[in-house]
């Protein structure tokens, strides 16, 4: 295969990612990693550097329409981030004294659990009393409905920091997988609308992807003519998801969402058990 | 300065930092595939090499060309964090500018720590 030919399957296979990384907020890197490294026989330290940099095309091409039309939480994602930098600065502290397979393989249980749960939508959807904590940090808020601005406010403020700080803690240990805890957090603990968990969560992926770039790029993991399909085929693909993301129902977002954490549990648990981690 | 008004600063400041990265990284890559697109692919076997900052020489043209469209890209949400720190302080919201400056105080550390 010849570099063009290459390079217009990558830009194929990641506009795919950044639809589907900008409309779940997930990030690119579930479709990215496997495709590049089982597909194409590219090597995993080349496909890490790929989907961090895909992470980061996602997040900031769909923020700028997101935080413009009003649907990410500025306020939430900029406090949440405390705790995801912070973990994602103490988990690359002990990747050296964590079993980091045996990890991967309970988080992908978890995820396979959250992938399940994600499919029906929370009994009581909407919190009906602010957490007094959600009031003086000013995190409720509103976003466009189909009839106009719906409001929202937001729980258990305290618990959602804290499993940010794990979901910062994995990234960090595993490279991957924050995308994941941070919709769910938001989504099922903090009682945030839907919509907003992914956007919100969209949003802050960025900037915890940006706290590691600077550790593969001085590696030599992200390799420029590997990188710039994967970037440009996912901007492309994040742009055209954050374009749908108004008119797509709630329901089948939540469909989507559960399928890609799915995926992403088996990949986790793979890796763990083939010990493909680093 | 309004929390509406921020949002949509940020909102501009992403479009014209992904802009950015974009056009260079086009441009760069348009450079790249004309100058290797028919060689074949080798991504088979990692050569840990340090690139861009380390040794910025090691680097062919296209290559320098789309590391700087990435180098533009990876410094958007850094610039994102900046830009609220400051909107937060316009606001005089305290609580916020502080989260701000954890933030960037922990991008920094990690950043930094990675490069030196």
């Amino acid at each position: 295969m010849n570099v063009l030919v290459f390079s217009g399957i990558v830009f194929a296979v990641s506009a795919l990612a950044g639809f589907v990384g900008s409309l779940t907020g997930l990030g690119g890197g579930v479709v990215v990693t496997p495709v590049l490294t089982l597909a194409l026989g590219v090597d995993i330290h080349y496909a890490i550097g790929a989907s961090l940099v895909s992470v980061i095309a996602t997040s900031s091409g769909a923020a700028a329409a997101y935080v413009r039309e009003g649907y990410s939480n500025i306020r939430v994602g900029m406090f949440l981030e405390v705790a995801t930098t912070i973990g994602a600065v103490v988990g690359a502290w002990l990747m050296a004294t964590v079993p980091v397979e045996a990890l991967a393989v309970v988080f992908g249980v978890v995820l396979l659990y959250s992938a399940w749960l994600a499919l029906k939508a929370p009994k009581r959807s909407e919190a009906r009393e602010a957490d007094p904590l959600a009031s003086r940090l000013k995190l409720n808020g509103s976003y466009p409905g189909p009839e106009g601005a719906v409001t929202y406010l937001v729980t258990r403020v305290k618990t959602g920091f804290g499993l940010m700080f794990g979901a910062g803690m994995l990234s960090g240990l595993l490279g991957i997988g924050s995308g994941a805890m941070k919709v769910i957090a938001m989504d099922r603990v903090m009682l945030i609308p839907f919509k907003v968990s992914t956007t919100t969560s969209n949003f802050m992926i960025g900037v915890t992807a940006a706290a590691s770039v600077g550790i593969y790029l001085g590696k030599g993991y992200i390799a420029p003519g590997l990188a710039m399909p994967v970037m440009l085929g996912v901007l492309a693909g994040s742009l055209a998801g954050a374009r749908h993301l108004m008119g797509a129902k709630t329901r089948v977002l939540r469909r989507i969402f559960a399928a890609v954490i799915a995926v992403l549990a088996m990949e986790m648990i793979y890796n763990g058990v083939t010990g493909g981690l680093k | 300065m309004t929390d509406r008004r921020l949002e949509s600063i940020i909102g501009t400041l992403l479009r014209v930092g992904v802009s950015l990265a974009a056009s260079v990284v086009l441009g760069g890559g348009i450079w790249y595939l004309a100058a290797h697109g028919m060689s074949p692919v080798d991504y088979r076997h990692f050569h840990a090499a340090p690139r861009g900052f380390g040794s910025p020489g090691s680097l062919s043209g296209p290559e320098a060309a789309i590391q700087l469209g990435l180098l533009i890209l990876i410094a958007t949400p850094v610039a994102r964090v900046i830009f609220s720190l400051v909107g937060f302080a316009l606001e005089r919201d305290r609580a916020y500018v502080a989260i701000a400056l954890v933030v960037l105080a922990v991008l920094a550390y990690s950043i930094g720590s990675a490069w030196w």
